[in-house]
C-alpha cells in the first residue's frame, strides 16, 4: 500500500476502511452471531457501528481533502487486472465529489441502520420470522460496503463492481420476505418484485457495459483521468464514439436511477422492508446514476446532444412519475413515484450541466426522502400495532363489537385476513386518517419531510429544487416547463398524502388504535428532520454561501454560482403553496370517508384512471415485451427445442441414424459382410493353400535337392541377368 | 599357362555332373560321390581364382573344404551303415518317413 500521488498530510491511509469497516461488521454478524447468541440489539449495534465507522472515515477523508485544498488523492490498495494494455488497480479516489457521496451514503446509512433496529424488531415479529433479523443487517452492511466501492472507485470498472454489488443487495433486500407478498400472505409477489428489479437493472447494466467496452476500445482505459484526457481528441475526430458512450451510459443510469423507460422496477421494489426503501431505493443506490453522470461530467460536456437527451429523459421522468404519484393509494408507492420524479429532477440537472445543483438535490433529497420513507415505515408499523392491538383485544375478551372486524383472527392474529377474506393493508392510505393524534411525533416529522419535498421556503428541498429550476430556466426552457409542472404536482400529491394519512377521521379501526413508534426509530428521524430543515444551508444562492459549489468546484470544472432569482423561486413557491391549497380543498376540507372513491376520479375521469393504474406502463411492457417474449420462449421451448430438436433431431435423426448405422450398416454390411467375410476368407484360403502345399513335402531327398538346385539357379540367374 | 576360363568351365562341368548325379542316382554311395564331385568342382574354382589373384586365401578355403568333406563322408557312411542295418536296404527313395 502506498500513495501513488505525492505524499500529503491527512487521513488518506484510512480509505480502505470505507469498505472494510462495513465488511467487518458483516463478518462479525455472520460468524459470531450464532455462536455467541447475539441479541437483536447486539446485532443491530454491530451493524450500526460498522456503518458509523464508515461515516467517521468519510468525515476524516473529507477533512483531509479540504485541508489539501481539494486536491484529488488516490490510495492504491492492490493490483487488480494487468492484461495487455489493460492496467487496473484497486485504487480509492478521494476528491470533493466522492467524499460528498461517501458522507451522504454512510451518514444517512448509519441513521437508517439505527432506525432499522427498531423497525425490524417489530417487522420480524409481525411476519413470524425472528431469525431473519440478523440476515437483514448483514445485507444492509453489505450494501454500505458495495456503495462505498461504487463512490470511491478510481475507474469505471471499480465503479461497476460497486454498481453490481448494490444491485445484488437491492435484489436481496427487495426479496427479503421472499415467500410472501407485502401483506404477509404466502405468495411469490415479493420475489417477483426482486427479480423485476434485478432484470430491469440488467438491461441498464448492459448499457453501462457497452459504454465501458467502447471506452476501453477507443479511449484505451477505464481509469477516470485517463478517459477524460483521451476523450476530447476522440470527440474531435470521431464524435459519434463519445455520443455512443454517453448514451449507453445513460441506459445504465436509466436502469439504476429509475428513469424512463426503465423506472418500472422501483415502485415494485417497495416490497422490501421500509428501511430498505429509504436507504437503497430513495437515498443512496438510486442516486448512483446521478453520481455516474456527474463523475463523467468531462465526457458529457463534450457532446451537447447527449446532454440534451439526458436532460429530456430526466425532465420527462420527473413529470411522468409525478402524475402517477397523484393516483396512488399506497403510502410507500406515492413516495416511490415521488422518488422517481425527484431522480428525474437530478438527472435533468446533471444533463443540463448543472452538476452542483444535481448533487445538491441528491443530498437534500437523501435527507428528506429518507425521512419520509422512514416516517411512512413508522406509520405502517403504527397501523400494524393498532391492528395487532385490536386482534388481541378480540381474541382475549371475545367481545362482539359492531362492524366487520368481529371475532377475527382466532388463530393467527397477525394475518391480515378477516373472516370475510377481506385483507387489511397497513400501507393503504384509504385505511388511515387521523393519525395526527395517535402518532404525533411521526406526524410532525412527516410534515417536515413533506414541506422539504414540496419545496417550501426555507426547507432544504426549496433551495436545491430551485437551483435546478433556475438553471433550467436559463438553459432549457422546455425542461424548465416540465420540471415546474412536476414540482407543482409534487406539492399536490404530498398534500394529498398528508391530508389522507394524518387528518380527518380514522377510516379503519386499526388507524384509530395506531401507536407511536419507539425512540430508537424516532430519534434517527429527528436527526434527518433537522437535516431536512437546515440542509439548504449547504449551498445558499447568495454571494459567499455557495459552499457546496465551491467544494465540488475542486473536482468539477466550470461550476456556475447562480444568484437567487426571485422570479423563479417565487413562481415555484406560489405553485407549491397553491398545490397544497388545492389538495386541501379536495382532501382536507372534506376528509375521505371509509369506502369512498377518490374525489379526483370524477373530475379527471380517464386521466385519473391512468394515474391510478400507472398509465398502464406495466401492462404495456407485458403486451409489448414480456408476453411476446413468453410466447417466443414457449415457442422455442415447445416447438424448437422439444418437438424439433428433441423429438425430431435427437430421436428421429440422430437416434434413428445411429440405430440404422449400428444395426444395419455396421452390423449387417460392414461387420458381417465385410470384416467377417474377409476373416473367413483368410482362414479358408490359408487352409486350402496349406492342403495344396503339403504335397510338396514328399520326403524324397532328391526332390528337396532339386528345389534347392532350382532355387540356386533362379537366384544366380537373377544375379547374372538383372 | 592355361587361362583361368578353362578351369572355370571344367569346374562348372564337374559341378553339373555332380548335381545331376545327386538328383538322378538312387544309390547313396553314388550320391556321396557326386557330392564329393561338386565339392571338388568348388575346390578347383577356388584354386584357379587363387592362382589368378596371386592369393593364398582360396587355397586355405580348399583345405577347409577337404576337411569338411572328409568329416561329412565319415558321418554319411556311418549313417548309411546304420540305415542298412535297420532296413536291409539303402534305396534312397524308401527313406521318406519324415514327409508331412
Amino acid at each position: 500500500m502506498h500513495l501513488s500521488e505525492t505524499t500529503s498530510s491527512g487521513f488518506f491511509f484510512l480509505a480502505p476502511w470505507l469498505v472494510f469497516a462495513p465488511l467487518t461488521g458483516l463478518l462479525i454478524n455472520v460468524i459470531f452471531s450464532k455462536w455467541f447468541k447475539f441479541s437483536e440489539k447486539m446485532v443491530g449495534t454491530v451493524a450500526s457501528l460498522a456503518s458509523g465507522a464508515a461515516f467517521v472515515v468519510s468525515v476524516l477523508l473529507a477533512y483531509s481533502v479540504s485541508i489539501n485544498h481539494g486536491e484529488m488523492m488516490r490510495w492504491r490498495l492492490a493490483e487488480w487486472i494487468h492484461v495487455g494494455t489493460l492496467n487496473l488497480d484497486w485504487t480509492f479516489r478521494m476528491d470533493s465529489l466522492s467524499t460528498t457521496m461517501m458522507l451522504v451514503v454512510s451518514g444517512v446509512g448509519t441513521l437508517i441502520h439505527i432506525y432499522a433496529i427498531g423497525y425490524m424488531h417489530e417487522d420480524v415479529r409481525f411476519k413470524k420470522e425472528e431469525g431473519r433479523f440478523t440476515r437483514f443487517f448483514i445485507f444492509l452492511n453489505l450494501f454500505i460496503a458495495a456503495m462505498m466501492i461504487l463512490v470511491s472507485g478510481d475507474s469505471y470498472m471499480m465503479l461497476f463492481v460497486g454498481w453490481e454489488g448494490v444491485g445484488l443487495c437491492s435484489f436481496l433486500l427487495i426479496g427479503f420476505w421472499y415467500e410472501m407478498d407485502t401483506l404477509a400472505r404466502p405468495s411469490w409477489a415479493n420475489s417477483n418484485a426482486a427479480k423485476k428489479a434485478f432484470i430491469t437493472n440488467r438491461v441498464g447494466d448492459f448499457g453501462f457495459l457497452i459504454a465501458g467496452f467502447l471506452m476501453f476500445w477507443y479511449l484505451g482505459s477505464f481509469q477516470f483521468d485517463a478517459v477524460f484526457e483521451a476523450a476530447p481528441e476522440i470527440a474531435h475526430s470521431q464524435p459519434w464514439v463519445i455520443v455512443a458512450i454517453t448514451l449507453f451510459m445513460l441506459v445504465g443510469v436509466a436502469g439504476k436511477s429509475a428513469q424512463i423507460p426503465l423506472y418500472i422496477w422501483l415502485p415494485d421494489a417497495m416490497a422490501g422492508p421500509t428501511p430498505v426503501s429509504a436507504l437503497i431505493h430513495a437515498a443512496t443506490m438510486v442516486t448512483a446514476g446521478v453520481y455516474l453522470v456527474t463523475r463523467s461530467a468531462e465526457i458529457y460536456t463534450l457532446v451537447p446532444q447527449a446532454q440534451y437527451i439526458v436532460a429530456m429523459v430526466g425532465a420527462g421522468t420527473a413529470l411522468f412519475a409525478a402524475t402517477i404519484a397523484v393516483g396512488q393509494y399506497d403510502i410507500k408507492k406515492v413516495l416511490a413515484y415521488s422518488t422517481i420524479s425527484q431522480l428525474g429532477f437530478m438527472v435533468a440537472a446533471v444533463g443540463m450541466g448543472a452538476y452542483v445543483a444535481g448533487m445538491f438535490h441528491l443530498i437534500t433529497h437523501a435527507f428528506f426522502k429518507a425521512l419520509l420513507f422512514l416516517s411512512a415505515g413508522s406509520v405502517i408499523l403504527g397501523m400494524e400495532r393498532g391492528h395487532h392491538h385490536l386482534a388481541h383485544a378480540h381474541a382475549h375478551h371475545d367481545e362482539k363489537p359492531k362492524g366487520k372486524k368481529s371475532k377475527k383472527e382466532d388463530h393467527g392474529h397477525d394475518s391480515h385476513e378477516d373472516e370475510h377474506g377481506e385483507v387489511f393493508d397497513p400501507g393503504d392510505m384509504r385505511n388511515m386518517g387521523g393519525l395526527r393524534k395517535t402518532m404525533p411525533v411521526t406526524f410532525w416529522l412527516y410534515m417536515i419531510g413533506t414541506l422539504a419535498l414540496a419545496g417550501i421556503f426555507p426547507f432544504a428541498g426549496f433551495w436545491s429544487k430551485d437551483e435546478i429550476l433556475l438553471d433550467a430556466s436559463l438553459h432549457f426552457k422546455s425542461v424548465y416547463g416540465q420540471l415546474t409542472l412536476a414540482a407543482f404536482m409534487t406539492a399536490f400529491y404530498m398534500g394529498r398524502q398528508v391530508w389522507m394519512v394524518f387528518f380527518g377521521k380514522p377510516r379503519h379501526d386499526a388507524a384509530a388504535h395506531a401507536q407511536e413508534s419507539p425512540k430508537v426509530m424516532t430519534v434517527p428521524l429527528m436527526v434527518l428532520a433537522v437535516l431536512s430543515v437546515v440542509g439548504g444551508a449547504l449551498n445558499l444562492p447568495f454571494e459567499g454561501f455557495h459552499n457546496l459549489g465551491h467544494w465540488l468546484g475542486y473536482t468539477l470544472a466550470e461550476v456556475e454560482a447562480l444568484p437567487l432569482d426571485l422570479k423563479v423561486a417565487g413562481i415555484s413557491t406560489v405553485l407549491a403553496l397553491s398545490a397544497i391549497f388545492i389538495s386541501w380543498l379536495i382532501y382536507g376540507r372534506n376528509p375521505l370517508k371509509a369506502g369512498q372513491i377518490d374525489p379526483l376520479k370524477k373530475p379527471l375521469g380517464f386521466l385519473f384512471t391512468g394515474m391510478e393504474n400507472k398509465w398502464f406502463v406495466d401492462e404495456g411492457y407485458f403486451a409489448l415485451i414480456i408476453n411476446p417474449f413468453k410466447k417466443l420462449s414457449a415457442f422455442l421451448a415447445d416447438v424448437i427445442d422439444w418437438r424439433f430438436w428433441h423429438d425430431f433431431v435427437h430421436d428421429t435423426v440422430i437416434l434413428g441414424t445411429y440405430n440404422w448405422l449400428s444395426e444395419v450398416a455396421l452390423t449387417q454390411y460392414a461387420d458381417q459382410k465385410g470384416i467377417d467375410r474377409f476373416a473367413n476368407w483368410l482362414g479358408e484360403s490359408t487352409q486350402s493353400i496349406s492342403v495344396t502345399m503339403r504335397k510338396v513335402q514328399n520326403g524324397f531327398v532328391r526332390s528337396y535337392a532339386l528345389s534347392v538346385m532350382l532355387g540356386v539357379v533362379l537366384i544366380l540367374g537373377y544375379l547374372i541377368f538383372k | 599357362m592355361v587361362p583361368v576360363d578353362y578351369y572355370i568351365i571344367l569346374s562348372a562341368i564337374l559341378f553339373t555332373i555332380g548335381a545331376l548325379g545327386v538328383l538322378i542316382r538312387r544309390n547313396p554311395l553314388i550320391i556321396f560321390m557326386s557330392i564329393e564331385l561338386m565339392l571338388n568342382a568348388g575346390n578347383l574354382a577356388f584354386v584357379a581364382f587363387s592362382n589368378m589373384h596371386k592369393s593364398f586365401n582360396g587355397q586355405i578355403f580348399v583345405f577347409f573344404v577337404i576337411a569338411v568333406a572328409a568329416a561329412e563322408v565319415a558321418v554319411g557312411l556311418a549313417l548309411i551303415v546304420e540305415i542298412f542295418k535297420t532296413k536291409k536296404n539303402i534305396n534312397i527313395d524308401e527313406m521318406n518317413s519324415l514327409k508331412g
